[in-house]
């Protein structure tokens, strides 16, 4: 290889520079979010570790269906029913969006644009 | 090129390990999820075919001078946070009051317009039955459902405004800013809404979903309102347009407005 000796130690700085982050937090914790839970409430409308992976599809299923088909009741797999509503629904266990929602979300950078529209408990409280 | 048969053996147990690792990878994809999902209406919920409401000008009158406010446009607005504009170009109505010669500009018979001077007409969404806002919208994001409604999934709408050019009623009104900083007396239970969407009275879909009848109809202290489903032969309002004369807004467009104003 020709100019290896230069060529060698910039492609070291390189792998370096780009992987800043990983050595930045290395073995840190603390940047894991930590969303708060809500007290009153032990179980969500399905599991953990459903709602983990899957909460966005279904509260996309649950517009679809209260909006355009006119259900508007959520049958649970444990048999339980909900009212299909953010507002009315979900918002009354997860009383704080920016303790509950915003903890992950900011976390990965996603930035759904639910509350534009639907109001935040904490926005209503202040609002009133 | 006939294959030799070590190719073979080698080509047939690549499929096979492969198969086996896409099956794999896909049940990690789909781990957790739950496959069939259960939804239904609930019980109290009220039930039509097409659902329409009936106004009684002179009744509707009468309150007026008793003095009822109108309740009906106070409560349709805080209930659905709707903002109050001060901008009249600019304004959001969901339902709202005019004088007879806007809102029926068609009718050419001279005496009408002064027997109907001073009677207020209550103007909202006239939930045709044949609705040009629909057919134009390129997202479907307003649409008819099975009950007669003409809804809104305000989620889909990109605010192209082309539902307000079809709408023959003026009932659609559009977002220009954030309506938050218009809205007073906020309603935790229903959303607002966003800069850029197109918005209208939606008949109390969430109200008849939790067996109310619209909120309008409700507040009215005279019953100059009157809601029901007109496929149904005995509801009240089909009963009352069997008895009385009613006349629909721009009924020659063809649009089957299902709002009719009783005018004798």
């Amino acid at each position: 290889m020709y100019n290896a000796e230069k060529v060698i130690p910039f492609i070291i700085v390189l792998i370096v520079f780009f992987t800043i982050p990983v050595w930045l937090n290395f073995g840190r914790l603390e940047a894991i979010p930590q969303p708060e839970l809500p007290k009153k409430e032990k179980k969500c409308v399905e599991s953990k570790e459903y709602m983990r992976a899957y909460h966005m599809k279904l509260l996309d299923d649950w517009r679809k269906k209260a909006i355009r088909e006119n259900q508007h009741v959520y049958v649970a797999s444990d048999g339980k029913t909900y009212t299909i509503s953010l507002q009315r629904t979900c918002m009354k266990c997860h009383t704080n969006s920016e303790k509950f929602c915003d903890k992950c979300h900011n976390f990965i950078i996603t930035h759904p644009d639910c509350w534009y529209c639907h109001i935040a408990p904490e926005v209503a409280k202040k609002w009133q | 090129m006939a294959i030799k048969r070590r190719d073979f053996l080698k080509l047939t147990s690549v499929t096979l390990i492969g198969t086996a690792v896409s099956t794999a990878v896909g049940d990690l994809l789909t781990r957790g999820e739950i496959k069939a999902e259960v939804y239904t209406s609930p019980p109290e919920a009220l039930k039509g075919k097409r659902w329409a409401m009936v106004i009684d000008v002179k009744k509707c009158k009468e309150g007026q001078k008793k003095g009822c406010e109108k309740k009906c446009i106070e409560v349709c607005h805080y209930l659905h946070n709707v903002p109050s504009i001060p901008d009249k170009k600019k304004e959001i109505k969901w339902i709202w009051e005019d004088e007879f010669e806007h809102a029926f500009p068609e009718q050419t018979d001279e005496y009408l317009e002064e027997i109907f001077k001073d009677v207020p007409f209550l103007l909202l969404c006239n939930q045709c039955d044949n609705p040009p806002c629909v057919r134009v919208c390129p997202t479907q994001a307003t649409f008819k459902r099975e009950d007669g409604i003409v809804m809104m999934d305000f989620h889909r709408c990109i605010g192209c405004r082309f539902c307000m050019a079809a709408c023959p009623f003026g009932a659609r009104s559009f977002n220009w800013f954030d309506p938050r900083p218009y809205i007073k007396k906020v309603n935790p239970e229903y959303p607002t809404r966003m800069k850029g969407v197109v918005e209208k009275c939606l008949f109390c879909y969430e109200r008849l979903a939790q067996g109310k009848i619209p909120a309008c109809v409700e507040a009215c202290p005279v019953n100059a309102l009157i809601f029901g489903d007109l496929a149904d032969e005995n509801s009240e309002v089909s009963k009352i347009l069997k008895e009385r004369v009613s006349i629909r807004r721009k009924a020659e467009l063809g649009t089957h407005p299902s709002v009719f104003y009783l005018i004798d």
